[in-house]
């Protein structure tokens, strides 16, 4: 059994050392190709160069990046399913999709060289956790259309590392696989390891191999991160990424646990204030937007995350010179993500329409109850569904929350309110409340 | 035969009940009988009064869900074993009750009214009739309320 020492140095972390200047000019390399291949085969993305007058010979430098147009989710959802690739059909070795379970998913694509960076920048991530050959992985990412399960499976393995691809759910085999096979680090979302290590307890399990954490998928704090790592003595790292860039391994936190270095030599990071789209300065908290350098077969220029954070401009502690992002803490946008499926209330709001064919004002409520999110949906109760009856108002609950299950793919409570007691903004329903202790 | 009952739909936490009571109280409604069910997480407020389609217009003012139903108002003997008789008669007919409650309680060797919430009211009515219980005229039924 090998030490789990996050300081020792893996040949494949190379790229993260690479001098400032170096990476700058790799960089901006990358940058002018891809936004090359990007105008040259992307329509959508030629469209809006020529509405700016722009093409590929006016990125000449990193910061004439700003000048380019965004690209944003629902271009996805506009050119689905396969709009915005770049490669044909015969180069594209693999497909995934997003988790939106509602309308149309969004789909992502990867050459045979775009899951080579992935598998690179996976094998960057678990070694900046200290992660080598010789430990045992417990890969508790759902396995499937979800980039989760496979960009952690193929990077562990690549790594050198004993990979259980367990994928998610199925609390008690994971239990006992985790004690049984030795498993010295486990990938799976915060909220589920805490409820894996409440259940181990519960079952009398010996955790004691299990050294690191690698969580993603949820927003999560430091707060949790202390609890996790006081209750279990496991690590716990924080781990980013998003389907449209590649999946998990876009950026991850290294020994140091202050701040997620991004792999900015394939993924480049701006900030930019979310109203007005202009970059603001390091350190300056805004939206992350991300730019693949090396993704060919779906190359994104500029693509908004709606993820809140700020660039870190002094450099980490571990020496790496790829740049720190503050861990995620909330999005720009409305969408949230409860036990690693995204929400959009959109959606919540279809699923309830779907029911009597009114339209309730609703309002969703997300808590952490003992480590797992919980989601309850307040909706306001309207004089088409009112009835002086309990067993028929209770009936109305019961299908509004079969439908929620249904729609979403994971169970909420709903709750009915008095008419006009949601809490409103500018007339406008605040439709989240997350009080979720992140 | 008929009495008209607003329901009032009430969330379940302090102060709600407060609400529709004052507001009738401010429009001079007197409130003849009220029943409340309540379930962990909501409370439904039945209501009879005079002016009932005015109690409605006040209360959809301040905001209240209300709906109109209505419900039958039937005497039953002030006695031992005299709800079970009008209930053997209910059965009988083949009708189920969804709810009841007090309109206003007999004394003195005199008999109680109760409201009865059916699903058809009028024929409910009828078939009662027939097995000899006395359903209340609105009029009645006000009067038995002391209204």
């Amino acid at each position: 059994m090998q030490s789990h020492d996050a300081r020792r140095f893996h040949a494949a972390s190379a790229p993260d050392y690479v001098p400032v200047p170096q990476l700058r000019s790799l960089q901006l390399e990358r940058l002018t190709r891809i936004v090359r291949r990007a105008f040259d085969r992307v329509a959508l993305f030629r469209r809006r160069m020529e509405e700016r007058r722009l093409g590929p010979g006016d990125v000449r430098s990193l910061e004439d990046l700003a000048k380019l147009p965004f690209t944003v989710k629902t271009d996805l959802r506009d050119t689905y399913p396969f709009g915005l690739f770049a490669s044909p059909m015969e180069e594209v070795v693999r497909l995934h999709a997003s988790s939106g379970t509602t309308g149309k998913p969004t789909v992502v694509a990867y050459t045979q060289s775009d899951l080579e960076v992935w598998t690179e920048v996976m094998v960057r991530a678990f070694a900046a956790c200290g992660l080598h050959r010789g430990d045992v992985v417990q890969n508790a990412y759902g396995y499937g259309l979800f980039t989760g399960g496979l960009g952690a499976h193929y990077g562990a393995e690549a790594l050198g590392a004993t990979v259980i691809p367990i994928s998610g759910g199925n609390t008690e085999r994971q239990i006992m696989v985790l004690q049984d096979f030795g498993v010295t680090a486990i990938c799976c979302t915060p909220s589920y390891f805490l409820h894996l290590v409440e259940r181990g307890k519960e079952l009398g399990a010996d955790f004691s191999k299990l050294r690191a954490g690698i969580f993603g998928a949820e927003p999560w704090s430091e707060a949790m991160r202390r609890r996790i790592e006081a209750d279990t003595g496991v690590r716990a790292y924080d781990i980013y990424g998003l389907s449209e860039i590649i999946g998990p391994g876009v950026g991850i936190e290294c020994f140091a646990q202050s701040g997620l270095h991004i792999f900015e030599d394939h993924f480049y990071p701006e900030i930019i204030d979310p109203a007005s789209g202009e970059v603001v300065p390091d350190g300056t908290e805004g939206e992350l937007v991300l730019t693949t350098l090396s993704k060919d077969a779906m190359p994104m220029i500029r693509y908004r995350t709606r993820d809140v954070t700020s660039i870190i401009p002094e450099p980490c502690a571990c020496g790496r010179s790829v740049r720190r992002i503050r861990r995620i803490g909330r999005r720009s946008d409305d969408m949230f993500i409860i036990r690693g499926v995204n929400v959009f209330p959109s959606q919540v709001e279809t699923a309830l329409l779907a029911v009597e064919g009114t339209l309730p004002h609703y309002q969703i409520v997300l808590t952490r109850e003992k480590g797992l999110d919980e989601m309850e949906v307040r909706v306001e109760v309207t004089p088409e569904v009112f009835s002086d009856q309990v067993r028929a108002l209770e009936g109305l609950q019961r299908k509004l929350e079969q439908s929620l299950d249904h729609t979403l793919g994971i169970r909420a409570r709903v709750t009915l309110v008095g008419p006009r007691t949601l809490q409103r903004s500018e007339g406008k329903a605040k439709r989240v409340l997350d009080e979720r202790q992140i | 035969m008929k009495l008209r009952q607003l329901s009032l739909f009430l969330e379940n936490r302090p102060g709600q009940l407060k609400l529709p009571c004052q507001v009738l109280g401010k429009a001079g409604i007197d409130i003849l009988v009220m029943s409340l069910a309540d379930t962990q997480q909501f409370g439904i407020l039945r209501l009879i009064v005079r002016e009932d389609e005015r109690a409605k217009q006040v209360l959809e003012q301040a905001g209240c869900v209300v709906n109109v139903t209505e419900v039958l108002a039937a005497e039953v003997p002030d006695r031992a074993g005299g709800l079970g008789d009008v209930l053997e008669a209910f059965d009988q007919s083949g009708i189920s009750v969804e709810y009841i409650y007090p309109l206003s309680s007999g004394h003195q060797g005199k008999t109680a009214v109760l409201a009865f919430r059916v699903e058809d009211p009028d024929r409910a009515a009828k078939l009662l009739a027939e097995r000899g219980v006395h359903v209340l005229t609105r009029a009645e039924a006000f009067q038995a309320m002391g209204a």
